[in-house]
Formats: structure tokens, sequence, C-alpha cells
């Protein structure tokens, strides 16, 4: 059986990219899985075309959660806000690679939830995105 | 066709009719025969195991209503020398393959495997005398009744209850301990009186004492830990000489640590104080002797599905006097004396406490179960579980950069091992054990408050019993090391 550990998502673990906080972030979000306490939280500065300038996340949990919130910072630097909003479930899936039970699934998808929740939030929710974030 | 099958049917009454009608009948008289007075079908499974059950015992203590000292006796001891080769013969699951591996079940804490002895119990069931208990008038919903009624006179012997009517059935530890929160504590709980509990509780004695706190304005009062997971004896006693404290709720066996707590002594002090006291049991019954006539608790709580029967049933065991005084958890059929349009009047404990139709096929199951422990013997469990624990304990203990929580002698607690490896995050050496077909559970064992004050987040958690073997622990530390390797630990 192929390991979902692969050294791409150790080294994320291990050396997160884009970990800290963004004191003037226009958009923030922050949430947790409460099956296995993994906390992620987002930050993104925007400039005034509404591209994301920065990006942080911070958080605690398992190396899915966190290598995969790290990875998505990578993934929305320099997006415009309306791009990020368009990222996917499968998006998120194929930067972790490998198998995930449906229990690890909402550890790799945590930092996907939050970053809509604050973009949406942002933005404006309306009925169809909160039934997005709620089938996350 | 008619005519065939009445002919067929005129002919039965020779002796070598061999339709499966007429075999299930004949193993039926047989069985009656076998136990005079009782009227619960036997197995029409041939097997090759002898009986587990101690038929004559039981069906006297049936009528009799009470168990005997001797009785609880022969489920302590086992009656064999213990094979555990033989035991894992009998859980069907142990076949399975996982991940190209046979499946290494240490979850045992969560939900035990279930014999086939419990699963096939539950389909003759099903298959043979299914009825609703304690109303039908007809010949199955007496057999239901009858075995309804057994399984509880088996866990009474089993805790060494007074009488059966002290047992009653609940769906598990959870709602054991809601039920006694809402009937025994909304009466004698009232503004400012405390209830103790400890740190190391499970949720499910935590957040119903919350509740009937917050109902009734009464304050929830914690004995600490020290380091190595034992209760503080002093802040116990402390709470104790507190004002207005009414229930002391603590667990028997912590779930997350193995702490095997002296409930004994604090069952002593607490009616020095006038303090009634309920025992979550949950984790102790399964794994060893328990007898509520020496602990003199006034409840104990477990759930079945944790000793080799089905999900969905459990016990409460509360003594007699205590359970006469409490008002019923939940109205509906099956609860009540009479019913006006109006008012109504209580049944009598347990009955008082079982409204509407019971889990009645769980109970069945539970009373397979207990059989079947009994016939290993509580004694011969806890003396296996500790074996294993102790082997866990010497080899894990030597993986780089482990750290095991809970008493640091194996022999002070039962077969619960908490541990974590470097800063491998428990679910992702759960997911790494589960690729070497090995079940461990992940995460905060619903006990937040013990892991907050373990200043951890999770924890990995292996737990065994009845058909563990020794080279299971052996392929667990094999695959934590595995772990270790992968996380450059």
């Amino acid at each position: 059986m192929s390991s979902i550990y692969s050294e791409i998502i150790l080294d994320y673990y291990r050396y997160p990219r884009n970990k800290g906080s963004l004191p003037n972030a226009q958009i923030q979000a922050r949430d947790t899985n409460p099956l296995c306490g993994d906390v992620i939280e987002m930050q993104l500065e925007l400039d005034e075309k509404n591209t994301v300038k920065d990006v942080k996340f911070n958080g605690q949990g398992c190396a899915i959660s966190q290598a995969s919130a790290s990875m998505l910072t990578e993934l929305v630097k320099g997006k415009t806000v309306d791009d990020v909003r368009k990222i996917s479930k499968d998006d998120v899936l194929s930067l972790i690679g490998g198998q995930l039970t449906a229990v690890r699934l909402k550890c790799a998808l945590l930092s996907l939830k939050v970053l809509k929740t604050g973009v949406y939030n942002y933005i404006g929710a309306t009925e169809s995105t909160k039934e997005e974030l709620s089938r996350l | 066709m008619l005519r065939q099958r009445w002919a067929a049917a005129s002919n039965s009454t020779s002796p070598k009719a061999t339709s499966p009608a007429a075999a299930a009948t004949a193993s039926y008289r047989k069985a009656k025969n076998r136990l005079p007075g009782l009227a619960v079908p036997k197995s029409t499974t041939p097997t090759t195991k002898p009986p587990l059950t101690f038929p004559g015992q039981l069906a006297q203590s049936t009528v009799r209503g009470y168990a005997t000292q001797k009785q609880a006796t022969a489920y302590i001891h086992g009656k064999a020398p213990y094979d555990v080769e033989r035991v894992r013969h009998d859980f069907p699951i142990l076949k399975r393959i996982i991940n190209k591996k046979p499946l290494a079940y240490l979850d045992n804490a969560a939900t035990t495997q279930k014999p086939l002895e419990v699963i096939e119990e539950l389909a003759r069931f099903y298959n043979e005398y299914n009825a609703n208990v304690h109303r039908g008038v007809y010949k199955i919903s007496e057999e239901a009744t009858a075995a309804y009624e057994q399984a509880r006179a088996k866990i009474a012997r089993l805790i060494n209850a007074n009488s059966p009517n002290e047992i009653i059935f609940v769906r598990g530890t959870t709602e054991a301990i809601n039920l006694v929160a809402q009937s025994w504590g909304r009466t004698n709980v009232g503004l400012g009186d405390g209830i103790i509990l400890t740190e190391m509780e499970h949720h499910s004695n935590i957040v119903p004492w919350q509740l009937l706190a917050k109902q009734k304005g009464a304050h929830l009062k914690y004995v600490g830990l020290t380091d190595d997971g034992h209760l503080i004896h002093e802040d116990f006693r402390r709470h104790l000489e507190s004002e207005g404290v009414k229930l002391v709720a603590m667990t028997h066996v912590s779930n997350v640590l193995g702490t095997i707590n002296p409930v004994r002594e604090y069952i002593r002090e607490a009616h020095k104080q006038g303090c009634r006291i309920l025992v979550d049991a949950a984790q102790s019954v399964p794994h060893m002797p328990v007898d509520v006539q020496d602990l003199d608790c006034d409840f104990l709580a477990f759930s079945g599905h944790k000793m080799c029967g089905p999900t969905g049933i459990g016990v409460l065991y509360g003594k007699k006097a205590i359970l006469e005084e409490m008002p019923p958890y939940h109205g509906g059929g099956e609860m009540i004396r009479e019913v006006h349009l109006y008012e109504s009047t209580w049944r009598d404990p347990p009955y008082r406490f079982e409204a509407g139709t019971t889990n009645i096929a769980g109970a069945i199951g539970l009373g397979r179960a207990i059989d079947y422990l009994s016939e290993l013997g509580l004694r011969n469990i806890q003396a296996h579980d500790q074996e294993l624990t102790e082997y866990a304990h010497d080899t894990l203990g030597k993986i780089k950069g482990i750290k095991i929580y809970g008493p640091e002698n194996p022999r002070t607690k039962a077969g619960v091992i908490s541990f974590n490896l470097g800063d491998v995050h428990a679910h992702d050496m759960a997911t790494l054990l589960d690729e070497d077909g090995i079940a461990v559970r992940s995460g905060h064992h619903c006990a937040q408050p013990l892991m907050e004050r373990l200043g951890v987040s999770s924890t990995t958690r292996a737990s065994v019993y009845v058909f563990n073997r020794e080279d299971e622990i052996d392929r667990l530390v094999e695959s934590v090391a595995r772990a270790g390797r992968v996380f450059k630990v």
C-alpha cells in the first residue's frame, strides 16, 4: 500500500511555508475539526485589484491538515479572490496525492473550508455557498 | 400440490421424518428436557464445543430471582486454563485481511469484537422466537420474556447484585449515567449542592452532570490527577468535606490511562459523609471481577458492546432501596401500573425505568456474552490483559521518543496503553498503523479535560482483550517504529 505520507507531505509538515499571521489581513477565518482537534486559521491580505498579495496560516494538528494548509497558501498567492473562490476539493487532493479514508479527508480539507469561509464572508455568502461549505 | 403437502404432513409421525421443522421441534423438545422449567429455545445449530452456560444454576436462580455468592464465583474463575488460540477461533472477524495483513484489532476500549456464539444468539432470537416481552400470552412471547429475564439474572450474578431487580437495561453506559442524573439527580440535587467528578472522566460522565448542574444550580468539583495518572486522594477528601456534596461520579478504570482507581476506598469515604456514589464501570466489568455488594456502590454503569455483547445494550445497577425512591426517566408503555387521562402510577424497578420496547435481542445477546466470558473466567481475562499490557509497556517503551501516559507500573492498570511518539500526531500514527492492518484509536478518546491535564491534544491508544496475542503487540511495536522512521523522529 502506497503511503499517504510522501516526502512532500512530511516536508511541508516539518517546514511549513507561509506559517504565521498577517496583522493587516482583510480576509481571515478559523475552524476546528472536532473529531481530532485540528485547528486551522487563514489570513489573506489583498491589493487594490482584489488579488492575494500575501497569505499566512496558523494552526496545529496532524501532518495531513497542516501540510495541506501550507500547500494551499502557496496555491492562492497571486490569485484573485474570484479565482480563490473557484478552488475545488479535487485541487487540494491532487496537491496532497495518495488515498485518504473518509475521516482523514476531513483533515485534508479543513484548510479549504477555512479559506472558503473567509472568502465568502468577504464577498458575501449566499445559500448555495453555505451548502458548499457544509459539504466540505 | 396441496395433496402432496398433506400427505407429507400426515407421514410426519414416522421416526425418520427429517424436515427442518421437525428437526427444530425435536431439538426444542430435547432442550426443554435438558432444562426443566425453562422455556428458552436452545441452539439448533450443532456445535463441537462444550456448552458454555451453567444451565442448572441458571434455571434455579431465574426462578428464585436472586444470585448466590457461589454462582458469582463461578463467573470469576474459568472452566479451563486460558487458551488464547481457542479464543481466537471463536472470533470470525479475526480472519479479515486489512491492507494485505491479518487484522490486529487493538481498539477494545472503544468496542470489542464478538464471538460467533453471540452473533448466532442474535440470529437465533430473530429466527426462532422474536416477540415482544412481558405482554404476549403466546408461546414465543413467553420464550422471549424468559430469555430476556434470564439475561438480567446473568448480569446480576456477574456483578453479584442482590437481585435481578437491581439491573436496568439501558442503551449503554451513557444512558445509564443520564438516567441517574435526570431521575435521581433531579430529585436529590438542589441549588448550591455539589457533585464530585474526576479529571479522568469520559465525556459521558461529565456532560450529564453539567446538564444537571445547570438545571439545578449545583456545582461540579473535580478530583485532580498526579502526573502518572492517579487520583489525588487529598482533593477527594477536601471536596467530600465541603458543604452540600450529594454525589460522587467516578470511573473505575480510565479509558485513556488504564488507571484502576481504588473505588472501594472512595465509596467507603463517600458513604461516611452521607454521599451517594456512581461508578462508571464501562472499562472494568469487561476486564475483571466486579462485585457490587463488596464495593457497596450505589450505582454502577457499563456497556454490553465493550464485553463481547451487541451494541445498543447496557446496564445500570442501582441499590434496590434507592431505585424504589426514584421517579421514572422516560415515560411510556411497560413502565406503568395504571394510566389515566391526567395521571399515572409507576411499576416497581427495574420496569419503571424500561419504558417502551427495549433492546430485547441485545439483552439476550449480552446474556450470551456473559456466558462466554464466564467460561473463560474474569480472573483469567484480567491476567491475560495484564500480561499483554506489561509486554506492550516493555516493548513499546524501548522505542526512541515514545511517551506512554498513565501509571508507570503496568501492574496498576488495565489493558489500555496510550502513547505518543515524538511530534507524530496521533491521527498520523493511527493511519500508518492501519496501513499495516493494525486497528487502534487516536484522538482525545472523549476525555478532553484529561487531554488538557496531560498537555496534549490527542494520543494513540492500543487496548487489548481476550483474543489478542503477543505477536500482535510485536506488530504494533514494529509499526510504531516504522512511523518513527517515516517521520524521522
